[in-house]
């Protein structure tokens, strides 16, 4: 269980996120969303302890994570980022995900073990990258490139996995297999899913649970129902919808209105 | 995973051959004409001769310290480039050889002799410098530390010129000896010293190899791997200001390699720096004997310094190498 009691931070001393608390149950696919800069991306690096909170805490199991260490919380928690890295040299494949079992590997020890190529061939398959093996880096598609990402991740062995916009620019062929895989994660694994998205449609699809981040705040959690709705995107996002159900899954889509979202009203 | 492993060993042997090969061949090249086949029976009969004598007095001291150097500037070479993700980063990126240059103009012009201690100091000077300018709150910016690097390297150069402007005409070619480098070094004991220092620093880098494998996805990245990145760049930092110290401290500015071998061998071997550290310090040695041997007998018995070398023999392979073979140097 993750959970965030009452934390402020941010960069220099400009405070991005304030007071936020929440709750993240084992197994849970959570999405945060939230217009830019409402600290979606903020949120991501306070949990995964890359920024430390100025108030409040963060814990892990009840503990807070400045008593975990790195390498620890490594094998407990994976990240997605948001944007690969522009890499200096060529990696293939097999080798960029065999680096997820860095938390595993001790400090004399020069060669992965059976036991860590076993669980990288697990992971491969799992996320159809075996073919790609030798392949290098910067040779993938968009879509080879963020399977490889998320098979890096889940060499960690993981019981979280963070998520920032995993399908940003992909198409949605892509966009569709790679959460489909997550989802199938989250339901055999029970892999603890937290996804930060800007396409509110495709949260609302995959998502149990919702947050709305408003400036640095929560504006409301609950389901894609309750979370979802024209009142709601009008003040978060300042933009007119209009809110539909889905007539394959039910659950909410949203349509925009073109031409009048900025409404000018008293 | 056993074939990578094979592979890596078939390299390694491959390059130590080579090195034995190239260590003979320099071993038999000078002045005095050794034949080499008569080099195996000298070693074998330990007979003190004047050929004996030269061999083992001075040429072989003089390929042992072409190892060494060359060995030490490439493993940092290697950290630096795969620490700050950065191809065009040196060893002498960082302010080493400026320190240790203005360190020995100085002792020079105010008559100190002990050059190596001198430029060792000017080194350490200059590497802490930039260390404690770059660090704030605990944090060691890698951006900061590449660039005040240079901005450290650059003031030193300037104070440089300035002393040699000012200084008499044996002094001026003192300086300007010490930094074209050399490999002429007879003491010894001091070889013995500085080889001991730069093995042991070597072999704590090769410790470090799979952190720079994670580090080269990037810092965050790396954390997100479980690896202490504070730690692991100030260690590395030290480490390769450490080995290039004291590589240059005995002798002098040799450039190009630190930055080209790294490059070489990771076209040869790949990116993955537990193969890349070893088989690049082993090429790096038998680079710089190579070169070194050019350069005392291509217009013997007058000696180019082996920089120049270096420079355009390096330089040269490099771009050939880069033509042929399409070399991933980032974007």
């Amino acid at each position: 269980m993750l959970k965030l009691e009452k934390v402020t931070t941010g960069y220099n001393t400009k405070a991005i996120l304030n007071d936020i608390s929440f709750t993240i149950k084992k197994g849970d696919f959570l999405g945060v969303i939230g217009p830019n800069g409402s600290g979606k991306t903020t949120l991501l690096r306070v949990i995964s302890k890359i920024l430390k909170p100025w108030k409040g805490r963060v814990t892990l199991e009840e503990r807070g994570l400045d008593e975990i260490k790195y390498r620890e919380l490594a094998k407990r928690m994976a990240i997605v980022p948001q944007r690969m890295q522009e890499l200096f040299f060529s990696y293939s494949v097999r080798d960029f995900i065999l680096l997820g079992r860095t938390p595993y590997l001790r400090r004399f020890q020069l060669l992965e073990s059976e036991e860590d190529l076993k669980v990288v061939r697990g992971v491969m398959e799992e996320t159809d990258t075996l073919g790609l093996e030798e392949r290098n880096l910067e040779d993938l598609s968009g879509g080879e490139r963020q399977r490889t990402v998320i098979a890096q991740a889940l060499a960690q062995e993981p019981e979280i996995l963070l998520l920032d916009e995993p399908t940003a620019h992909l198409d949605i062929n892509h966009q569709v297999e790679i959460l489909n895989l997550i989802k199938n994660l989250n339901q055999k694994r029970n892999l603890t899913v937290l996804m930060v998205s800007h396409d509110l449609n495709l949260a609302a699809e995959y998502c149990e649970r919702l947050i709305l981040l408003k400036e640095g705040r929560v504006f409301q959690e609950g389901s894609p129902q309750e979370i979802l709705t024209y009142q709601n995107i009008e003040k978060v996002y300042k933009t007119l919808v209009v809110v539909e159900k889905s007539p394959v899954s039910f659950k909410p889509h949203v349509f925009l209105v073109s031409g009048r979202n900025k409404r000018k009203q008293v | 995973m056993d074939k990578k492993l094979i592979r890596w060993i078939i390299w390694i042997l491959a390059l130590m051959g080579l090195l034995l090969v190239v260590g003979l061949f320099s071993l038999s090249m000078g002045s005095a004409g050794i034949p080499f086949k008569k080099i195996i029976p000298l070693i074998i009969s330990g007979e003190k001769s004047i050929e004996y004598s030269i061999l083992f007095d001075i040429r072989l001291p003089r390929i042992i310290l072409a190892l060494i150097v060359g060995g030490a500037l490439s493993v940092t070479g290697v950290i630096f480039q795969g620490m700050f993700r950065n191809p065009l980063v040196s060893p002498y990126t960082l302010g080493v050889s400026g320190g240790a240059a203005l360190g020995v103009s100085l002792s020079i012009i105010a008559g100190f002799r002990i050059l190596p201690l001198a430029g060792f100091l000017g080194a350490l000077g200059a590497v802490s410098l930039v260390y404690f300018i770059a660090r704030r709150q605990g944090y060691l910016r890698i951006s900061m530390l590449l660039l005040t690097g240079v901005m450290i390297s650059f003031i030193a150069s300037a104070i440089i010129l300035l002393i040699m402007s000012l200084s008499r005409e044996h002094q001026l070619h003192g300086i300007l000896f010490w930094i074209m480098g050399s490999l002429e070094e007879s003491n010894f004991p001091l070889i013995k010293l500085v080889s001991l220092i730069i093995l042991v620093g070597i072999a704590i880098s090769f410790l470090f190899s799979r952190d720079l494998n994670v580090l080269s996805l990037g810092e965050e990245e790396a954390l997100h791997l479980g690896v202490n990145i504070e730690r692991t760049k100030r260690t590395l930092f030290i480490l390769g200001s450490l080995i290039a110290g004291v590589a240059v401290s005995v002798s002098g500015i040799i450039g190009f390699v630190g930055l080209l071998v790294p490059h070489f061998m990771r076209l040869f071997v790949g990116p993955d720096h537990r193969i890349l550290l070893p088989t690049s310090c082993l090429a790096g040695g038998i680079f710089l004997i190579a070169s070194d041997t050019l350069a005392r007998t291509i217009i013997s018995p007058l000696e180019l310094p082996v920089g120049v070398i270096t420079g355009i023999l390096g330089g040269s392979l490099f771009i050939y190498f880069l033509t042929k073979k399409r070399l991933k140097l980032g974007k």
